[in-house]
């Protein structure tokens, strides 16, 4: 039997390094800043920004369900934020605005949600850690699975990436070129889901839309391109985590809203460059 | 050669039948100019045509293989993304840059391609989507109301590049215009819409039809004339050299 030492050693030193929580907290931020980062941008784009908040609060009703049944969180928070995405999709253009649905469909599911946990009776459901997230509490399984998934969004998202942006431009447009301005909306409604289900454990339902809007806003006075946004947005999204990160061990914050906090500061700071620059 | 045809489209938008048993066809190097009363289904007549709104009856039968260049009657451009000319003319197939700046130089704007696309003016802007849909080489070129914004020399101009367009690239044309002398100068066939097809037919013939005498009067009759007269004192390169001609 031959063992490679050197490997052993070094997924050694892995593991050893993954032991550290502020090591696992810090991946699970740029993960999630990573697949947050093309996502973000389509959001902001599109002005989705209202969808992004309701596919995070179905996805607490999600979390309800999956326990009321003691079956695993991810499958149930992805099939509650893919099932309001269609519903808001299915609605829109019937009557009331689009915003007006999104709000109520929003507040609805997370109320639901909340009401729905409270009859799980025996279970002590913290909800408030899948409001806000616990990103000190991510173990390695939750960062396998955050990596998994950014991995798969932005694999969509490069996939579609040229299909997306013409249907972003002007939906006639697309069609015009053969693309379907429907199939499209459904990839970003897709990924959209899919993000919020594998971060909210690390991130929270509510900081989901923050890490959604404000680092590609930040990203988007210093961009020339829709790529160069993209790219900007993904090291604005890391940096904000990391630097929330020690923020909040230093001065013993709440981890979350200080990486929030961060990526706001670095809003304001781009907003005032992207004027000074005309 | 018989580019697209549509037999007896029946079209919905937001569950409002908008035009009804539409006959008409199109065909390779024709100028074809829809016009119309506000709501009188021009532009959702080229919606069902590019297939952006499934015909409630009838059917679209296009050529195999049709290319269709399309100029949208808006495109909003809030500044929310970033997009250069050269960014957006690769949306959504990629180009060599010599294409695009062919195409750029076809449109009249040679030198705009790394502007960014909501800092160019409303010309500049039609001119932008114009080298677009000519990138694709296509067979038809669609307009929808293209020259909205611009001024009456502007449009003219703008017409004049749509005409060079149709004779080098051999493709058809269907536009959309509120500009009725200048189209009704610049067309092959006219169809004019209310709801269905009033009338159609040469541009002579269908100013003189009563349908259309009943939807626009005939306050537009003095329009050749406007228009001819524009034309005389067009400064532009190829006309110089035909006034030239002309005195010569």
């Amino acid at each position: 039997m031959t063992t490679n030492t050197t490997t052993t050693m070094t997924s050694n030193m892995t593991m050893t390094m993954l032991d550290d929580f502020m090591v696992r907290a810090g991946l699970a931020g740029i993960g999630t800043a990573l697949a947050a980062a093309p996502l973000g941008c389509f959001v902001v784009w599109r002005r989705m920004a209202y969808f992004g908040d309701a596919t995070a609060h179905a996805a607490l009703l999600g979390v309800a369900l999956s326990l009321a049944i003691q079956g695993p969180i991810l499958p149930g928070v992805l099939a509650a934020a893919l099932v309001m995405a269609l519903m808001v999709q299915g609605l829109s253009g019937r009557g009331l605005a689009e915003d007006a649905i999104l709000g109520v469909l929003a507040h609805a599911a997370l109320a639901i949600g909340l009401v729905a946990v409270s009859f799980l009776s025996g279970v002590r459901v913290d909800l408030m850690g899948y409001l806000f997230g616990d990103i000190l509490a991510v173990n390695i399984y939750d960062l396998a699975q955050i990596w998994a998934g950014a991995a798969a969004v932005i694999a969509l998202l490069v996939w579609r990436w040229q299909r997306l942006l013409t249907a972003t431009l002007n939906p006639d447009l697309a069609q015009a070129s053969g693309i379907s301005p429907r199939a499209e909306q459904l990839v970003l409604t897709v990924a959209l889901a899919l993000t919020v289900a594998v971060a909210i454990k690390a991130v929270g339902a509510l900081l989901i839309g923050a890490l959604l809007i404000i680092p590609p806003a930040a990203a988007r006075p210093l961009a020339r391109t829709p790529e160069a946004m993209a790219l900007i947005t993904g090291a604005i999204g890391s940096g904000a985590a990391l630097a929330g990160l020690g923020a909040s061990y230093r001065f013993d914050t709440p981890t979350g809203p200080t990486i929030v906090s961060v990526a706001a500061a670095i809003f304001c700071l781009t907003a005032i460059a992207g004027r000074l620059r005309g | 050669m018989r580019l697209i045809t549509a037999t007896g489209l029946t079209l919905q938008q937001a569950g409002k039948t908008v035009l009804r048993d539409v006959d008409m066809h199109i065909d390779r190097g024709e100028i074809v100019t829809l016009v119309g009363p506000n709501g009188s289904g021009k532009s959702t007549l080229i919606k069902g045509l590019i297939g952006a709104i499934k015909p409630l009856r009838g059917t679209v039968d296009a050529m195999r293989g049709l290319r269709i260049g399309y100029v949208p009657q808006t495109l909003h451009m809030d500044g929310l993304l970033p997009l250069t000319v050269h960014r957006f003319l690769c949306l959504p197939y990629r180009h060599a840059a010599d294409a695009m700046s062919r195409v750029l130089s076809e449109a009249g704007v040679p030198d705009l391609g790394d502007a960014q696309m909501r800092n160019l003016s409303g010309g500049q802007f039609q001119r932008v989507m114009l080298a677009r849909a000519l990138l694709m080489s296509p067979d038809l070129l669609i307009l929808d109301e293209a020259t909205q914004g611009l001024d009456q020399p502007g449009a003219a101009d703008f017409y004049r590049k749509i005409e060079y367009v149709r004779t080098h690239l051999n493709c058809a044309v269907l536009m959309v215009s509120h500009d009725l002398h200048v189209v009704m100068a610049a067309s092959d066939r006219v169809l004019c819409l209310n709801g269905h097809v009033c009338c159609e037919g040469r541009p002579e013939v269908v100013q003189d039809a009563p349908e259309y005498r009943a939807l626009f009067g005939t306050g537009t009759q003095g329009a050749f004339a406007l228009y001819r007269h524009e034309h005389d004192h067009e400064h532009h390169h190829d006309h110089d050299q035909q006034h030239d001609h002309d005195h010569a």
